[in-house]
């Protein structure tokens, strides 16, 4: 069964990267994704570049190489929305299949196009694997206070995360009772939504009172309505050498897209 | 005892939903950008808004109903073929919590499945904001504040219609950026998208029916107290039916003819602004057009009008709210 720790996506360390700001790590991975939607179709040198920092940065933090890659796949159910630019892109004919009165045909261009979506997606998203895997929850959510997150926001986001492992532990559990009962593939398609509906009404009023709970508790120890925080992030000179070469690195890959793309 | 802790919620490996979850690499700079821009004004806004309405008990309340969405949205049941369906929750949040609670509620889950388990990408966040968190609250709260003093069967009815078309809207609001960011051809796109969410959105209007009627069983007064989230609440009612009301004439006129909404999006510019950027290869997908029709004059017509609606309603919201210092 599948079970969330949100503990697991943070990998503590004291590497170089794990002692950035914040966020400069947030800005650095930002940087990183826009770099690689800038990209133009067919930049392989470039993409394979982009790879490389990525790896670069893994080794750095001491999460080994292909730590990023592993945890890379979570956007392919996305990929089958790209999958016809293979058929429907203009440029020279590889393969066609006739069906009747269709025909398929599949392209150069096309099939360039495609592989270029899935490898701005791919690296795009093992930037963001290693930002969760070297920044921790309360860094993280530090560093979108910096970002001029409203703060009402910013504290909506901490509440939710400290409540994730216990509220997905209870949608577990009512899955866990649903199945034990065997409703879960029981009676019609129609009745099967109807008692997971009831069971997402359960959990809504179970949440619901745990936060009216959650806040009498905070009233009881002197809340007023203010967070109060120990803040001990300051930019320090590393934080802008691994902004400047991150700048640089990323020029030399848009470079390398661009002057070496054939 | 936890045998796959890498393996996230298995939800996001479902077919159901997880099409609506753009991950980076399919917009472009520009498109992002913008999104990201309307999304910021938009979290502004909200903030603001839900302040005012909600005390300060809000924080936790918000934090714990976010949490609690992420959760909802684990909890699956098997529809065919492997595959399974289960909820998005934005109407949900809406109607439960008022609509601009609702709309942080959904950003908070959107934000935190982007930044800690990669589902749906971060410089298109904005993008997914707008499509997952402001689409849904408007049709949501909008269409169930209209009938809020009907009778029960009513309002379930209607807070069913309003899932099936928040997702529809947010279907439609995907296709469209993917198509302006040049990635998909919008006549492959939109039939693929809504077809596949005209069956999505019957299961998230199953399960919000069955759940908010479990809750005015259990706890009537939060879906009361939810209703005046809203402050102003005609802006919401005049925007919840023109969003749905461009679902419902967009939908199927953009998969008959895509290429006069492909010609309308040239004529105002849209597609300048997705696909002039000097790195995108453009493909041109355009057969020859038909000309001047009137079915192009009232795509442009309907385009227009969902963006002054929403435009207009967020300002009209931030000002009467100034103005009358409506605290709900």
């Amino acid at each position: 069964m599948a079970h969330i720790h949100l503990s697991d996506r943070y990998r503590d360390g004291a590497s170089i990267i794990h002692r950035l700001d914040p966020r400069v790590k947030v800005i650095i991975t930002l940087l990183g994704i826009a770099s690689n939607v800038l990209l133009p179709d067919g930049a392989w040198t470039a993409f394979a570049l982009s790879l490389g920092l990525v790896v670069f940065v893994c080794m750095l933090a001491r999460l080994g190489a292909f730590f990023a890659l592993k945890r890379s796949f979570v956007a392919l159910p996305f990929v089958l929305v790209a999958i016809t630019v293979i058929f429907t892109t203009p440029g020279r004919t590889i393969m066609g299949w006739q069906f009747g009165d269709h025909v398929l045909l599949i392209t150069d261009s096309g099939v360039t196009r495609f592989f270029s979506i899935l490898a701005r997606s791919w690296l795009s998203v093992q930037m963001a694997v290693v930002l969760t895997a070297v920044t921790n929850i309360p860094d993280l959510l530090h560093a979108l206070r910096h970002l001029r997150v409203p703060p009402l926001l910013v504290g909506v986001i901490g509440f939710m995360l400290r409540y994730l492992d216990i509220l997905t532990d209870e949608a577990l559990r009512l899955m866990r009772a649903r199945d034990a009962r065997s409703a879960g593939s029981g009676g019609s398609l129609l009745w099967r939504a109807q008692v997971t509906g009831r069971m997402v009404g359960q959990l809504f009023v179970r949440s619901y009172e745990r936060s009216e709970r959650v806040y009498q508790a905070m009233l009881a120890r002197g809340f007023d309505g203010r967070f109060l925080t120990i803040n001990p992030h300051r930019m320090q000179e590393r934080d802008w050498w691994a902004l400047a070469g991150t700048v640089t690195a990323l020029a030399l890959v848009q470079a390398a897209g661009y002057v070496l793309r054939m | 005892m936890s045998t796959s802790t890498d393996h996230i919620p298995s939800a996001q490996w479902s077919l159901f939903g997880a099409e609506l979850h753009i991950p980076d690499g399919f917009l472009n700079l520009p498109i992002s950008i913008v999104c990201w821009i309307g999304a910021i004004a938009l979290i502004t806004l909200a903030a603001q808004r839900a302040q005012r309405t909600l005390d300060e008990r809000q924080m936790p309340l918000m934090g714990i109903m976010a949490a609690f969405i992420f959760a909802a949205q684990m909890i699956n049941f098997p529809v065919a073929g492997g595959t399974s369906g289960h909820l998005l929750g934005g109407v949900l949040a809406a109607v439960t919590l008022g609509p601009w609670a609702g709309i942080l509620v959904m950003t908070a889950v959107i934000a935190v499945q982007a930044l800690l388990f990669q589902d749906g990408g971060l410089l298109v966040m904005g993008a997914n904001i707008l499509n997952m968190g402001l689409i849904t609250a408007l049709i949501g709260y909008g269409l169930y504040r209209s009938v809020i003093n009907q009778r029960l069967a009513i309002r379930l009815a209607i807070i069913g219609v309003a899932a099936w078309l928040s997702v529809m809207g947010a279907a439609l609001a995907t296709s469209l950026q993917l198509w302006l960011s040049g990635t998909v051809p919008l006549d492959i796109v939109i039939p693929a998208m809504m077809s596949v969410h005209a069956l999505i959105g019957i299961g998230e209007a199953l399960i919000t029916v069955a759940a908010v009627s479990f809750i005015l069983r259990t706890r009537p007064e939060i879906i009361e107290a939810g209703a005046q989230g809203g402050g102003l609440d005609r802006g919401w009612i005049i925007g919840g039916a023109l969003a749905s009301l461009i679902v419902v004439i967009l939908s199927p006129l953009a998969s008959a003819d895509p290429d006069g909404l492909e010609r309308v999006a040239e004529d105002i510019g849209f597609i300048d602004l997705g696909q002039s950027a000097p790195y995108e290869i453009i493909p041109d997908y355009t057969v020859p057009f038909l000309g001047e029709t009137p079915l192009s004059t009232i795509v442009a017509g309907v385009i227009g009008a969902l963006v002054v609606a929403a435009v207009v309603a967020l300002i009209v919201q931030a000002l009467r709210s100034r103005g009358l210092g409506v605290g709900g």
